[in-house]
């Protein structure tokens, strides 16, 4: 194999797995050390920079980093990363001083921005101190698109959104809220210098044509549509027997919302097995504390109506038969199977619609009836409307949206810089440093806990389901956020490897909990190396670390996957051909022309 | 909160942390001196069914890169490799950089760390009472060629039934590297000293005084260091291995003749060598007479890929002529040197019981008052 480049910024990046499965690459380790030290502040704005809504997304967020995480690969479990985030909200102090300061000198470019999700406010956070006018369009009567209208306030309290939220609109934004927008040409005419499309995926499916359906309507609600209605206040109560259809973490925001207005006999009845629901695990868990049961491999076959009122439903018991990789649900003959109820929450998945946007406008549509968009750049066809979030590439989650939100945001401020908007984009900040302090210490605390996952604490179940706006989660104090962070193994201190100073001595090798350094001759092929390893390296989504030619026409190796980032290899290594090296990586915001960073 | 208040958690929870370690020491924390309790998950284990964990010992506190840890390292790989159980070894030292080592590898061993010099007659001792375990005595330079030399001498000549291994830095690291009886003539230390003194070769000095199993290695060469390892372990008799390990600190400085670069610059092989358990055996093959094959009197097989010019690992002459020819040309003849596969070890020797001296109970030790009227009757 060749000899590593370890100068490309993507190689280090991809050994720190959680920041790398972040869709904002926020630098995970990095503010889990400064909440280890009681630096909540500090690690909010980290956060905060990187991914707008730490509150939010420290309560709510799908957590791709969590399956990614090294820890989880050593033992049972990864660590908490998602609820770290929330110590760091929970605990800060005042960061209003530590982010931009308006009024900003004005540019004379002016924005739209549809829909008030976390894409829009993320374009808007990152472009307001450049000095664009930002005019934010919502129909709801606040800011936060679904996660207001959506996650369920058990979950995520108002308090916690509207303060993320207010960071933002009062950098000075211009909101119109309660104005449905319904031509974009209308919008387009008013000579936007760009129009950021976020309006996420708003229609819920529903089932039309299954009989019943109908003359049981009063009765049948739509998931996301019936959560917005509590959200706003508009629903106040739910029969007492309800049936939740679908397996998504919606269907699960609407069963336990249903438990809150007086449902006492909630089901979740969805067509696939139980394993493969889209839910996440800790939201099915959740749903099942609060006496909700998940029954797996029905097909809903018909509404049942009795004099005129919806009465229950039909359902066909199916088993899951794979072909190809491919799966299908089939009939187990039995004879179909009634649930009662009063009502039904149909939460079967949500889509994309955009009967607002005129198809004359420049904007290309898909066979799907999707926009064609650029999914680095996030333009559409026509180079004035860029689309992000759940409007872009389909329903997500929030964290995407923040994602796609930085990115739209640095396109639109260099086409009104009048730059290219791919090839000029900018680099990522990157840093790399030693963390060498003397002999035996380094400044990061590099000892490797055993402690297994720690659970965060629940309110009582008696309280909780009493109150709508109760919060299930009491989260981490900070006892526990510190015992917590302390499982970070801080993958972004890198083991950085320098041949002309080794000696060959094996210090390394030998000291190696995981076994992870190999001194071999090299191989053409990658799998041929991976197989002679120590301990063979047989995770191909991580890499190896290759050396280039020693004197004894060896080359050192280092397989990632299980490096424990316990300094130990460079500890032990007498000429420092190991060091240990903090690699910081930030994704670059909107920035000015100049050059200077926004958001320090 | 206030930012003093932080500082003071982190500060008690470090403590806590520290007590349920049961480490004294509150700064150890930001020390990397405690090997991570994870390994790798996917670690293969060998018939007994551990890991090579299992065989680890507790963390070296040597100098970082010493050669004596690679060593320690090869002797773990060996003993997992070779399936022993951990309970049926004793790890025997002296004194010195080398003699610590027994308690970085094999911690589920038995281990006596003896006077200075001193374990061969503490090994001698322990393998007349209990004849059944594997005795692996590690010695330094200092410990064998100055203040141990009798008791080397004299474990040779009795063919005690053990693995010895020398870890020879030619100097002494524990009294900050002066020159010991192993360095060589015109060798270098780190200040720029010239050694005047001609220097003891253990290697000869086993051949000569006639020790059934000899051979030599570098510890930077693990490939080569594991099989002999595995040979000594399995050769019955006195199986000496001269293991040149670099003191970095004191004496990896050029000039030196037992740096990392000198010796790999100057190492000769007598024969690539394979240790082949009995289970595996291959048929011996020799071709055109190059490879050779030593049964050894487990029908283990010992692999020789023969490197070297007239050199016949069954004659001792030939092992002593290699090795002086070797030096005269300034190299380190490394491999296995000499080894004689049908040597009587002491136990053969003295034909003392099968069974173990500690594991004989009263009555087969006491014969009884009838028996002693007897003895005394016919002594009259």
């Amino acid at each position: 194999m060749e000899p590593t480049n370890i100068k490309d910024p993507e190689y280090f990046h991809k050994v720190v797995d959680c920041q790398y499965a972040c869709p904002a690459h926020t630098p995970v380790p990095e503010y889990i050390r400064l909440i280890a030290e009681g630096k909540y502040t500090e690690a909010y704005m980290i956060n905060w920079d990187s991914n707008v809504f730490p509150g939010v997304l420290g309560r709510t967020c799908d957590r791709p980093c969590e399956p990614a995480c090294r820890r989880g690969r050593v033992e049972e479990e990864p660590v908490a990363i998602c609820r770290l985030k929330r110590v760091a909200a929970d605990n800060k102090e005042d960061v209003r001083k530590y982010m931009p300061q308006g009024p900003f000198m004005p540019n004379g470019k002016s924005i739209a921005l549809i829909g008030a999700g976390p894409a829009s406010l993320t374009v808007a956070r990152d472009l307001a101190p450049l000095g664009y006018k930002l005019d934010l369009y919502d129909e709801q009567k606040a800011g936060g698109g679904f996660m207001r209208s959506q996650i369920p306030s058990f979950r995520l309290p108002e308090t916690v959104l509207n303060e993320e939220v207010n960071f933002i609109l009062d950098l000075g934004i211009h909101t119109h809220f309660n104005q449905y927008v319904s031509s974009l040409k209308e919008i387009l005419d008013k000579n936007y210098d760009a129009v950021f499309v976020g309006s996420g995926a708003p229609r819920g499916r529903d089932l039309p044509d299954l009989p019943g359906r109908k003359e049981g309507d009063a009765n049948i609600h739509i998931g996301i549509n019936w959560l917005a209605s509590v959200a706003f206040e508009h629903k106040h109560s739910i029969g007492k027997k309800v049936i939740v259809l679908g397996g998504g973490n919606t269907a699960m925001d609407c069963c336990r919302t249903a438990r809150r207005l007086g449902g006492e006999d909630v089901k979740v009845i969805v067509r696939s097995p139980f394993a493969e629901m889209k839910a996440s695990p800790w939201e099915k868990e959740d749903a099942m504390h609060e006496d909700i049961p998940i029954i797996d491999d029905h097909v809903p076959k018909s509404f049942v109506i009795k004099d005129g009122k919806l009465a229950g439903m039909m359902f066909e018991k199916v088993h899951a038969v794979y072909e190809h990789g491919k799966r299908k649900l089939i009939a187990t003959g039995e004879p179909e199977v009634f649930y009662e109820a009063d009502d039904v929450l149909v939460a079967i998945g949500q889509e994309n619609s955009f009967p607002w946007i005129e198809r004359d406008l420049g904007i290309e549509f898909d066979k799907w009836n999707m926009p064609v968009v650029d999914d680095l750049t996030h333009v559409s066809t026509n180079k004035k409307v860029f689309f992000g979030g759940d409007a872009a590439f389909g329903p997500k989650n929030v964290i995407t949206a923040v994602a796609h939100g930085h990115q739209a945001a640095i396109s639109i401020h260099l086409q009104c810089e009048g730059l290219d908007i791919k090839n000029d984009r900018p680099s990522p900040m990157v840093n790399l440093q030693s963390m060498k302090m003397g002999i035996h210490e380094w400044s990061y605390d590099s000892y490797v806990v055993t402690d297994e996952r720690y659970i965060v604490p629940q309110a009582e179940k008696t309280q909780t389901l009493k109150d709508r706006k109760k919060e299930v989660e009491l989260g981490f104090n900070r006892l526990q956020g510190f015992k917590e962070a302390q499982r970070c193994l801080n993958c972004d201190v890198q083991t950085v490897f320098t041949e002309n100073k080794c000696i060959e001595c094996d210090a390394c090798v030998d000291i190696c909990p995981t076994s992870c350094i190999t001194f071999t001759t090299n191989e053409e092929d990658e799998m041929d190396l991976r197989e002679k390893l120590k301990v063979p390296a047989m995770n191909t989504t991580q890499d190896l670390y290759v050396s280039d030619l020693l004197p004894t026409k060896r080359v050192m190796v280092k397989d990632e996957n299980v490096c424990l980032h316990c300094g130990l290899c460079a500890e032990r290594c007498p000429t420092a051909a190991w060091d240990m090296k903090q690699f910081y990586y930030n994704v670059t915001k909107a920035t000015n022309a100049c050059g200077e960073k926004v958001l320090a | 909160m206030k930012k003093g208040k932080g500082k003071t958690i982190y500060k008690t929870l470090l403590c806590e942390k520290n007590s349920k370690l049961n480490i004294q020491h509150s700064k150890l924390i930001d020390v990397t001196y405690i090997k991570p309790a994870f390994r790798h998950p996917q670690l293969p284990t060998n018939k007994l069914g551990y890991t090579i964990a299992y065989y680890e010992g507790a963390l070296s506190t040597l100098c970082a890169g010493c050669g004596h840890d690679s060593i320690s390292a090869g002797i773990v790989q060996a003993c997992y490799e070779l399936d022993i159980e951990p309970h049926k070894v004793a790890k025997l030292s002296g004194i010195g950089c080398s003699s610590k080592t027994p308690t970085y590898f094999l911690g589920n061993s038995h281990g006596f760390n003896s006077v200075h010099g001193r374990m061969p007659s503490v090994a001698t001792g322990a393998n007349l009472a209990n004849r059944d375990l594997l005795y692996l005595g590690v010695s330094g330079d200092g410990d064998t060629a100055s203040i141990g030399m009798g008791q080397f001498a004299h474990v040779i000549r009795r063919n005690l039934n053990m693995v010895y291994i020398v870890m020879n830095n030619g100097c002494y690291g524990l009294t900050k590297g002066q020159d010991s009886a192993t360095a060589d003539e015109g060798s270098k230390n780190k200040h720029g000293d010239v050694n005047l003194f001609q220097s003891i070769d253990l290697a000869s000095l086993a051949v000569e005084l006639g020790s059934s199993f000899v051979a030599q290695s570098f510890s930077g060469d693990k490939e080569q260091l594991v099989p002999l390892i595995k040979a000594a372990i399995n050769h019955r008799g006195f199986a000496f291995i001269n293991v040149i390990s670099p003191c970095v600190t004191f004496n990896n400085n050029p000039g030196s003749t037992k740096s990392y670069e000198f010796v790999r610059e100057h190492t000769a092989l007598t024969s690539k060598m394979d240790y082949v358990p009995e289970m595996e055996t291959i048929a011996t093959e020799y071709n055109q007479g190059e490879i050779k094959g030593i049964t050894m009197h487990d029908g283990s097989v010992l692999q020789l890929n023969k490197l070297h010019e007239e050199w016949n690992p069954l004659d001792r002459l030939s092992a002593i002529t290699a090795l002086k020819k070797a030096s005269a040309k300034q190299e380190i003849l490394t491999g296995l040197l000499y080894i004689d596969p049908d040597t009587k070890e002491l136990h053969h020797v003295l034909n003392s019981s099968d069974t173990p001296l500690n594991k004989l109970k009263e009555d087969v030790l006491c014969p009884g008052g009838e028996r002693l009227k007897e003895l005394n009757a016919s002594l009259r």
